[in-house]
């Protein structure tokens, strides 16, 4: 048995309107840091590699719900740097296919309860997802997908034109080639801080006695007849019961150190911000005839995004052919957007899975686990995705949320493709 | 990224559309482990974070099928063939 560690971090402040009042008496300089920066032990029960919002969630349900606090989370850079902080931020659990709907709806039922449970300012803001539809094909199809979110228990409604006027008056109703009929609503998506909820989990992970060691770069698996039994790293040697791979646009590079080839590619999506504005924007609206999704953030800014670019990259960087499409969405949609300007953008690795749903299961080695192919939403499904991992790895056995994201689905045929475009991860 | 297609010199990447890995060759249908074969054949791949030989199809150009070799990690293209002249 390796040794049970520390129980916790009491210097840590728990959040509360007593703490808030005392710390704002007495110059806000009794703030203790949110989570332990660690040095890496030679042993744990579990090795989470990837300090994402995934690999941190993970660990913190491991911690949490499972009793399982000899855990180290490896990140390579720092924590927070990758995905979940370069995303859009929009939560939602609006799915067609039986085998996701189950997953993103205990995602967002997590999200809905998240800042309770970990006793941090995720900034949830339901504030609504509103998919526009513009040809009565597509209209059938959003009803098709509204029904079947209802039928698992989910809120959606289908709006007519009236009703997307009265949420969203400002959009260019009346465009040549794509007028707005109608669209449909999750009232229960909207968005959340991406940053606090990598913070979050980390500061809960942390305080149950999880290790969060940061700069320190898996360079290789130890596997003894079939079995793993620990990592190598930048920072040493590091012996492990279990592992668990949470690496997203990694996942490849990472998982062939334990001799695996996956159904995944790794891909480039970029995300914009623009300058900040006064309230303009209520939810979260995409447009149908393109592909545009946009929020705007608390600060004012406009936060957007598109299509991947659709090539196999590392770069965390794109191109512009996808800028000008991203733009040319926004606005066809609101033509009044044209003279914001653009304040930023960036590029995140996906993790593009050959049907474009997620795999969370064991692997062909024994005590390595794996979760990937998120794709271009993985954030939305941070809080169900480690719930359902740790689940895994805890009880080796699939979460009831996450029974159809087997690996061996592939070479199954059991495949879970909601745009139905093939073994083509840049359709997805 | 601008690609340099052998027929049509360099061009802007919003001409060409992208096929993915050009490694992966269909398998022989009459094999006897065919549908292991198949399997890696369409959903296995490599991934490299370095070089990598794809297919691109110049669609608003001249319209060849073309294997260009460029680095994931940067998007540097070292170069590109027709890929009719490589087909076995």
């Amino acid at each position: 048995m390796f040794r049970s560690r520390n129980e916790g971090d009491e210097r840590m402040t728990r959040f509360s309107l007593l703490a808030l009042a005392k710390e704002a008496l007495s110059g806000h300089r009794g703030w203790s840091p949110q989570w332990r920066d660690a040095k890496p032990q030679s042993a744990y029960d579990v090795v989470v590699i990837g300090g994402g919002g995934h690999g941190l969630a993970t660990a913190y349900y491991l911690s949490r719900q499972y009793g399982i606090t000899n855990v180290a989370v490896l990140e390579k850079g720092w924590i927070g740097n990758g995905n979940v902080g370069r995303n859009t931020t929009i939560v939602r659990s609006n799915y067609l296919l039986p085998g996701n709907i189950p997953l993103y709806e205990l995602s967002m039922k997590l999200w809905e309860g998240l800042e309770q449970d970990f006793n941090y300012n995720a900034m949830v803001s339901q504030r609504g997802v509103l998919n526009l539809y513009h040809a009565d094909p597509q209209r059938d199809a959003y009803a098709r997908r509204g029904n079947a979110m209802r039928l698992h228990g989910v809120d959606a409604e289908l709006l007519d034109r009236d009703g997307v006027r009265a949420i969203a008056p400002f959009l260019n109703f009346d465009d040549a080639r794509f007028p707005i009929q109608g669209g449909l609503l999750q009232r229960r998506g909207g968005t959340v801080r991406h940053d606090a909820v990598a913070w979050g989990y980390a500061r809960g992970a942390s305080s149950r006695g999880v290790d969060i060691i940061q700069n320190c770069e898996v360079t290789g698996m130890e596997i003894m007849q079939g079995r793993i039994t620990g990592v190598q790293t930048s920072l040493g040697s590091i012996r492990a019961r279990k592992v668990a791979m949470a690496v997203a646009g990694s996942t490849s590079r990472v998982a062939s150190m334990a001799g695996l080839r996956l159904p995944i590619e790794s891909h480039v999506i970029q995300a914009f911000v623009s300058e900040g504005i006064k309230p303009l924007i209520p939810g979260v609206i995409t447009f149908g005839a393109g592909h545009f999704y946009i929020s705007q953030s608390d600060k004012g800014g406009l936060v957007f995004g598109g299509d991947i670019d659709g090539y196999n990259s590392y770069a965390q960087r794109g191109n512009l052919p996808v800028v000008e499409d991203v733009c040319e969405g926004g606005i066809a949609l609101m033509p009044m957007i044209g003279r914001i300007r653009v304040l930023r953008n960036w590029g995140g690795l996906l993790d593009m899975s050959m049907d474009g749903s997620p795999i969370i299961d064991r692997t062909p080695v024994d005590g390595l686990y794996l979760n990937c192919g998120w794709c271009y939403g993985g954030f939305k499904a941070t809080p169900a995705s480690g719930l359902c991992f740790a689940h895994l790895i805890a009880q080796d056995a699939p979460h009831r949320a996450a029974t159809a994201f087997r690996l061996d689905r592939f070479a199954l045929g059991a495949l879970i493709d909601e745009k139905g475009a093939g073994a083509q991860p840049n359709l997805h | 990224m601008r690609i340099p297609c052998p027929y049509c010199g360099s061009r802007d990447l919003s001409e060409f559309a992208y096929h993915g890995d050009a490694t992966p060759k269909r398998p022989d249908p009459s094999a006897e482990n065919a549908p292991e074969l198949f399997y890696e054949y369409v959903y296995l791949r490599e991934n490299p974070a370095g070089p990598i030989r794809e297919l691109w199809y110049h669609a608003s150009g001249c319209r060849s099928w073309l294997i260009v070799t460029r680095d994931t990690r940067t998007h540097a293209i070292a170069g590109a063939v027709l890929a009719m002249e490589t087909a076995s």
